[in-house]
């Protein structure tokens, strides 16, 4: 942060009205705040800014994070609350429209915390610095001789106590503190920070009152389904609309371009049907003629495409990291062992499909949606409607999960065009189909493991080739490698103390949109590290934990860069957030500890571990799981040690962990995508198949208590889940799972 | 035009006989709670009760639940304050992004009217139908089971 100004102050020589002041931030990199009163709020209420006081004391933060189940918009508030002294009962949160004022929105990447707890901490601690200046000036004390409980100042002699809301127009008055005179609150006087506070929304939650995209309504609202490519690239030769607009409830048919290739955020286009409900659009959309040309990938088939990347993955690749001489350490090792694992194409399939409601009125757009990412939406929306972005208004709303899916705005696009184009406000609904068949997928991931052992069975050589479709492939065409951030998700960044290591990215083709999932390329790496180190220990004959700890080595910071490796640690210094081996150690122990790992188990039951470091979090996982004789795996219980850091909310924490165990699960025993002739085989929760109550078992998060700087949360808990289920496996059944979802056949025994 | 009780009250609605009742609910009447997630009765977002049993709105027709009792998520809690499974839910903390959450409520809600202290096999198979990609399925059995008085 390089600069706090008090905004009101520049209000009130704008004319603004002085009754209350807000502060605003500059972050490093970001365009200075600017406070203008906003429309139909309270006039005090500046919604580009992260906290207003008012003259009763309500104190209103802004939120700028899309809420989408992690809990963030209730997090990064407590952080704000607690430096500000103020009692909760007296905060309103306010989600933040798209701008660029506030930094950065995009909720992903498992960012929020991470980058945003220390500059919220630190417009609550400004705020309470004035409020307690104005008292001090008003007593004739030193600021230092007062105190604030729960938005009250105290005075060093009795009964000097003022409510915070009779001090805010005195403390508007004063100059905001310079950054460097802001005084955080030591731990020990936390209220808020690191304390299981419920989130905001709960009670509306349990009532239905909660309001996501999919929910949201306008006066004279139409509603949208839209008839997209089959195929990725197809285009539109004709379609014939008569026995749509005869549909009971339709109102028109409109088409939308077909975007080019890479589409990337633009909408894909198509034929959409306007109706007076939701159901009418759908029924006559399905009353809709198309003829469409399926262009260059109507032939992508994924028995072929994933035969060909585990090709690719047998061939050397692109190098990414070296150390040593793995060549001549595999040539020279007493033993040599070498495995494939792939995971195939996988969907978001957050349960509130995509969805937003858009309004043009005299050039401006305005825009209410389930959102990860508005600044991208606003502009995505000012590209589709040729306008500047200063004129579209993304309003969030509570988003149905994410998991990555919404911060790619294509939907949000669709709205806005359509909205322009009929003149009357607009709502698209995505169906579940729609949702699956025009995902921006997560990639299909083969990958090649070598090793080689000496003859007390010590791992000297490392050998990692990983081949995938790129995301920028959605971004820009030819592209055909990995990008670095993409191999720094699991593959450079292993954390092992082996002396010969080389890590290789193999060249692959995108045939359909691919974006991020929850961890990302962490899925398929963490799956094939974590598979094949259980692969060595076995090969070595030692225990797993065991293993794990002698490969991790002598705790030690693991320096990338000094090996050459361009490694971009998930945006993070790697000073504040080095690779650090000590803290893989300890989650390693304290979950395997906490699961009672060597216990004795029934038969055909076993024990898997696995230990992964993504987005600066480390996680191990210890699977339980019981093995039929027909070959059906159940898990019976997960452990999670996780390090994250600083915790702001520990309760959100541990569920995004137990979340995170869930979905992993699903990746790991029964979600899969498959194509042919350019279209997803699945295309509803009838094939795509995902984890439910009935395969979830009892999950335990147990949190390193730390006071390092936090790490991501959202994400981390999914990489290592696979390869401790598998491993799991293999200690029950003596069989190897390297192909995802598992298959019972393979573990079947009559 | 006809005619639906919902939570208690009558409304009269211009729908087609064979219109989902997820969609009537939701863009003709104005209930929002109850939600749309798959369209085909895979997921278990949209469940209401008609007459106290449990069904899915989407798989479900304007004209099935004609003469019925439809309760939704917005009239769970009964005269008398929250419903002990919304008690219960809040307690444990149980949602996350909250979507699924008025689904997974009212197939609780239809479980315990029934089977009032059900075993964790009953919970389970009660719940399987309902998805939460969320995955925030230990707390939701956590809190049917503390509904049921049986864990404190
Ligand atoms: S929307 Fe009805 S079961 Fe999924
Ligand atoms: S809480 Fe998000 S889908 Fe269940």
């Amino acid at each position: 942060m390089d600069a706090i100004k008090n905004l009101s102050r520049r209000g009130m020589l704008r004319g603004g009205v002085a009754s209350g002041f807000v502060l605003g931030f500059h972050v490093a990199g970001y365009n200075p705040i600017f406070s203008a009163a906003a429309a139909g709020r309270d006039a005090i209420l500046a919604p580009n800014v992260y906290v207003a006081v008012n003259l009763s004391g309500r104190i209103s933060i802004t939120i700028h994070r899309s809420e989408m189940g992690t809990g963030i918009k209730t997090s990064l508030a407590q952080a704000l609350a607690d430096e500000l002294d103020a009692q909760w009962s007296d905060i309103e949160i306010i989600q933040a429209q798209g701008d660029e004022k506030y930094g950065d929105q995009n909720t992903d990447g498992s960012r929020s915390v991470t980058q945003f707890l220390l500059p919220l901490r630190r417009a609550g601690a400004a705020a309470r610095q004035m409020l307690v200046a104005a008292a001090a000036q008003r007593w004739k004390v030193l600021p230092a001789k007062c105190r604030t409980q729960a938005g009250v100042v105290i005075g060093p002699q009795a009964p000097q106590r003022l409510r915070y809301g009779e001090l805010v127009e005195a403390a508007m008055r004063l100059p905001v503190p310079a950054p460097e005179s802001l005084i955080l609150k030591p731990s020990k006087d936390w209220r808020y920070i690191g304390k299981p506070l419920p989130v905001v929304d709960l009670d509306d939650i349990v009532h239905g009152k909660a309001v996501y995209g999919i929910d949201f309504t306008l006066p004279g609202m139409k509603y949208a389904s839209i008839e997209r490519p089959p195929v990725y690239g197809a285009t539109l030769k004709s379609y014939d609309a008569k026995a749509a607009l005869a549909t009971p409830g339709v109102e028109r048919v409109v088409e939308i371009p077909v975007a080019s290739l890479p589409a990337g955020f633009r909408p894909l286009g198509g034929v959409a049907v306007i109706a007076s409900n939701t159901w009418a659009a759908e029924q006559g959309r399905q009353q809709l003629e198309m003829e469409w040309d399926e262009g260059p990938n109507g032939s992508f088939d994924t028995d072929a495409y994933y035969k060909e990347l585990v090709a690719t993955a047998g061939k050397p690749g692109r190098v990414m990291r070296h150390n040593g001489d793995v060549d001549a350490a595999l040539a020279g090792a007493a033993k040599r062992i070498s495995a494939d694992y792939f995971v195939p194409h996988l969907a978001h399939a957050m349960m509130e499909p995509e969805a937003a409601v858009a309004q043009v009125t005299n050039g401006a757009c305005e825009v209410w949606t389930a959102t990860q990412n508005p600044q991208q939406a606003r502009k995505t929306v000012a590209e589709a409607l040729g306008v500047d972005p200063a004129n579209v208004t993304i309003n969030v709303t509570l988003l149905g999960g994410g998991f990555g899916r919404k911060s790619k705005p294509d939907y949000v696009g669709e709205a806005a065009v359509l909205a322009n184009m009929i003149g009357a406000p607009v709502k698209v609904t995505w169906t579940r189909e729609d949702d699956i068949k025009h995902d921006y997928f997560h990639a299909a991931c083969a990958n090649h493991l070598e090793a080689g052992l000496d003859s007390d069975g010590k791992t000297v050589a490392w050998l990692h080739r990983s081949v995938f479709p790129s995301i920028a492939t959605t971004f820009k065409p030819d592209v055909t490698y990995g990008a670095q951030g993409e191999m720094d998700q699991g593959v450079v960044d292993l954390p092992y103390d082996i002396a010969n290591v080389r890590c290789e990215n193999g060249p692959a083709k995108a045939h359909i949109r691919i974006g991020w999932y929850r961890s990302v390329y962490n899925i398929p790496h963490g799956f094939a590290v974590g598979s094949f180190v259980d692969e060595l220990a076995a090969a070595a004959g030692k225990d797993p934990v065991a293993h794990i700890l002698e490969l991790l080595g002598e705790p030690r910071k693991v320096d990338l860069r000094a090996m050459g490796v361009n490694y971009g640690n998930y945006g993070a210094s790697l000073d504040d957030y080095p690779i650090d081996t000590a803290r893989h150690r300890a989650v390693v122990e304290l979950a395997a500890e906490r699961a009672g790992w060597g216990s004795k188990l029934p038969p055909r039951s076993g024990f898997g571990i696995a230990v992964h470091r993504s987005f600066l979090t480390y996680v191990a996982v210890v699977a339980r799981v019981a093995v039929d004789v027909r070959g059906n795996a159940s898990v019976q219980r997960i452990d999670m040690a996780v390090d994250c850091g600083q915790v702001l909310n520990p309760d959100r924490v541990t569920a995004q962990f137990e979340g995170a165990a869930v979905m992993g699960l699903g990746n790991t025993m029964f979600s899969s995508l498959t194509f042919k002739n350019g279209q997803a085989q699945q295309t509803n929760f009838g094939d795509y198949l995902v984890a439910r109550m009935d395969s979830t078992p009892e999950t335990r998060v147990h949190i390193v208590p730390s006071d390092a700087p936090p790490g991501g949360v959202g994400e981390p808990g999914v990489p290592p889940v696979s390869a401790a289920i598998c491993n799991a496996i293999y200690a029950a059944t003596g069989r190897r799972i390297r192909t995802l979802p598992v298959d019972p056949q393979e573990l079947a025994v009559m | 035009m006809l005619d639906l009780r919902v939570n208690d009250a009558a409304h009269q609605v211009d729908a087609p006989p064979e219109m989902p009742l997820v969609w009537v609910l939701r863009d003709l009447i104005g209930l929002r709670g109850t939600k749309f997630g798959c369209g085909i009765g895979a997921c278990g977002a949209c469940i209401v009760h008609l007459d106290g049993q449990a069904v899915r709105a989407c798989i479900t027709t304007a004209a099935e639940a004609h003469g019925k009792a439809i309760t939704t998520i917005e009239g769970l809690a009964g005269a008398h304050g929250d419903h002990s499974l919304q008690r219960a839910w809040k307690q444990v903390n149980a949602p996350q992004c909250g979507y699924c959450q008025p689904g997974q409520l009212m197939q609780a809600a239809a479980l315990l009217a029934q089977t009032p202290k059900p075993t964790d096999e009953q919970i389970t198979s009660a719940m399987a139908g309902n998805i939460c990609r969320c995955g925030a399925y230990q707390r939701i059995k956590a809190a049917i089971k503390i509904a049921a008085g049986e864990a404190e």
